[in-house]
């Protein structure tokens, strides 16, 4: 079991009051808040701090977590000594079973079996389970054909001595053909059981999509960048561009240029209201890397009388 | 339920049409219908019409919902600050997802 610093998951000294530590877990909090944030780690961060806070917050918790002394380091071998606790009086108070707590092995072992007395007796009621909610990451190619996504759950249980282990389950799950970004799926009855003989609560899916190398989606529409050398943009051609179902043929109307868009009505998503895919033309100057290219850019220069700049006043 | 039903579960898309009760809201999230009235009366939830009787709701009421709750409960923010933080949130990705459509990271 790692050893936890609670005061360096807080960024706070062992000396501070318990008005900067709660100050401090109130900056974290919105930094980290899974709803808000923007990191990559934040719900992981979010548990830590919550953590720290449920312990450093409560008088009794932080004076007993004192007490195993200021020498150990984060991440470090720790196993607590014998009575650790003697003397001190927990009051069971602090424990909040609401706070989507699943706590680090450290937490439990200190804390966790004392409190979790105080509230097993609620459990014994009649009560649908819980909904839970997960996020599920997803190829574009995935919802042009549908799939199957084998994933693995790690879910809060209460035992019948009232204890919370997490186990880890592996569900199936069917992608349906057509899901856009930010949907939804919904599990009938596979959320956390209920207590007595009450159904089990639902499990709510959000999709998310993997980065594409070319595509990207928007809603049900997919853009693509595709390069076009300048006398196709200019002259007009027919040209091949890449779609999630294969190569088409693309007609470039004369007279694009660099960032023209052209759409290609219902080879989006596909669904009931298939979106639409946006090839947005990328103008490619050939390199003038030979005598001939060079010539070529010259002759440009001495007939073309070009100036990109001439609306700029500064002819 | 046999073994295989239990890892293969059926599985529901939420899409734009589906509609969500009152019931159906305060049933996934362990509320009282008074809370969700309290959402509509302060916007942040648009009943998107009505079955019957009652009240429906798009999934998108379930997510805000969802969101109003962690704020409350983690951050403490009341009705009005939720509401303000999930215009703002929902700008923001708006945003983020025209960046990203244009090719802007």
């Amino acid at each position: 079991m790692e050893y936890k610093d609670y005061y360096r998951i807080m960024g706070i000294e062992r000396e501070a009051t318990q008005d900067e530590i709660r100050r401090a877990y109130r900056k974290l909090a919105r930094k980290y808040h899974p709803d808000v944030s923007k990191e990559g780690d934040a719900e992981a961060r979010f548990k830590e701090v919550g953590e720290a806070y449920e312990v450093l917050k409560d008088p009794e918790k932080r004076a007993a977590y004192d007490q195993l002394g200021a020498d150990w380091k984060s991440g470090q071998d720790f196993k607590p000594p014998p009575d650790w606790d003697a003397g001190f009086e927990f009051s069971g108070g602090g424990y909040t079973a609401g706070g989507g707590g699943v706590h680090s092995d450290f937490f439990e072992e200190l804390f966790g079996r004392r409190f979790r007395h105080a509230g097993a007796g609620r459990q014994t009621f009649r009560m649908r389970g819980e909904d839970h909610h997960a996020k599920v990451l997803i190829d574009l190619e995935d919802s042009f054909s549908g799939t199957t996504r084998s994933m693995s759950l790690r879910v809060p249980e209460v035992t019948d001595e009232g204890h919370v282990i997490t186990r880890e389950r592996t569900l199936n799950v069917r992608i349906p053909r057509g899901i856009r970004p930010g949907q939804q799926i919904r599990l009938a009855g596979q959320g956390t059981p209920g207590s007595g003989d009450a159904g089990s609560g639902d499990l709510y899916l959000e999709v998310a999509f993997r980065e594409h190398p070319m595509y990207r989606v928007d809603g049900s529409d997919i853009y693509l960048d595709l390069p076009v050398a300048p006398w196709e943009a200019m002259l007009g051609a027919s040209i091949k561009a890449p779609t999630p179902l294969g190569a088409v043929d693309l007609r470039i109307p004369t007279d694009s240029n660099q960032g023209r868009k052209l759409r290609l009505k219902g080879r989006g998503l596909p669904g009931k209201s298939p979106g639409d895919l946006y090839v947005v033309l990328q103008v490619t100057l050939p390199p003038a890397d030979s005598e001939d290219a060079k010539r070529l850019y010259g002759q440009m220069r001495d007939k073309l009388g070009f100036n990109p700049r001439a609306k700029m006043g500064v002819a | 339920m046999s073994e295989k039903d239990q890892s293969k579960p059926a599985v529901e898309l939420i899409d734009e049409q589906t509609t969500f009760t009152l019931a159906d809201i305060c049933h996934t999230f362990s509320v009282e219908a008074e809370f969700v009235e309290a959402l509509v009366e302060e916007g942040i939830l648009e009943p998107s019409g009505k079955q019957g009787r009652h009240l429906c709701f798009t999934a998108n009421c379930l997510r805000r919902t969802r969101v109003t709750l962690h704020l409350q409960r983690d951050l403490r923010v009341n009705l009005a600050g939720a509401a303000l933080a999930l215009e703002l949130l929902e700008r923001i990705e708006a945003l983020e997802r025209r960046l990203h459509a244009t090719g802007v990271e």
